[in-house]
């Protein structure tokens, strides 16, 4: 059997519902949370690059260049709210965000 | 080949995606995720876009998996406390998981049916980066722009949120010295001769 489209679907399949899996068992830590997230954008990317291979036409990938540009933006900002969220309280207790009330 | 290949590397990141949500350490967690987004670089090598997998190894091993492994050894968090609860609600997760992955499948596997597979990943050109950078450039030009833009608003709200002044730690101000005149810091006196100021 020839590797083909849907061999690259099922695995981003997979990646993406680990990846919302992960951001339900892990509510209370925001770390993981944020690595589940990155997760799903993989699996979004795996996507794009896949059927842009198996369809011969290049945008795919230009795209999953932009979703990657956004996840690194999303990264970093992410973490530094963290970083600031850490600084403020001494610890990362997503239930306790509440209390910052704007 | 290239299939047995695909199953192994498929297998890899599979399992170290699961062991990013399912590890106890988070410095675990980042590094299940190194190996996830490099075997997956492996399995965009496969269907040669090269130049994609080689971006998701600079980018998300070098710069944001990094990120996160300074977060995570910077904060110091008792991370036992926040594995709680993990698995009352690992039903409802998986309960949710299954529901996307239904759909997920559903959606994919319908819209294949009249799908062609023509296995190009660098159409018109010779390599895959040289496919990419036509089209970057030129036809996509203003998306590549609005890319670097978000990446510096990125830069600038990550700089400025965490940027802090401390109180009592003395800075030299440029403005400050510059336009400092000579009557702000020199008082002639002419003291008569036994009395002070």
């Amino acid at each position: 059997m020839d590797l083909g489209l849907s061999h690259y679907l099922a695995v981003s399949a997979a990646l993406f519902t680990i990846g919302v899996v992960g951001i339900f068992v892990n509510r209370k830590n925001i770390i993981v949370i944020l690595m589940a997230i990155e997760l799903i954008l993989l699996s979004v990317n795996l996507n794009l690059i896949a059927f842009s291979v198996f369809n011969g036409d290049i945008t795919g990938q230009i795209f999953a260049m932009l979703v990657l540009t956004v996840a690194a933006a999303e990264a970093a900002v992410g973490l530094a709210i963290l970083v600031v969220y850490f600084r403020n309280r001494g610890d990362i207790a997503v239930e306790n965000v509440d209390q910052m009330k704007g | 080949m290239a299939v047995y290949a695909f199953w192994i590397l498929a297998t890899i990141v599979v399992l170290s995606a699961v062991m990013v949500i399912a590890a106890r350490n988070p410095v675990h967690s980042v590094l299940f995720l190194i190996l996830a987004f490099f075997t997956s670089a492996g399995l965009l090598v496969l269907i040669g876009a090269e130049f994609l997998a080689m971006l998701l190894v600079v980018v998300y091993v070098g710069a944001v998996a990094v990120l996160f492994l300074f977060v995570v050894m910077m904060l110091d968090v008792d991370f036992v406390e926040l594995k709680q609860g993990f698995l009352s609600y690992l039903p409802f997760g998986l309960l949710v998981g299954a529901v996307f992955l239904a759909e997920i499948v559903l959606a994919s596997f319908a819209g294949l049916e009249n799908h062609v597979s023509a296995f190009d990943a660098s159409p018109g050109a010779a390599t895959n980066a040289e496919a990419i950078g036509q089209v970057m450039y030129t036809q996509y030009m203003l998306l590549f722009q609005m890319a670097g833009i978000i990446l510096l608003i990125a830069m600038i709200g990550a700089i400025v949120l965490t940027l802090r002044h401390r109180p009592g730690v003395k800075r030299q101000n440029i403005a400050e010295q510059t336009s400092r005149r000579r009557s702000d810091a020199f008082e002639l006196k002419d003291p008569s001769s036994g009395q002070g100021i």
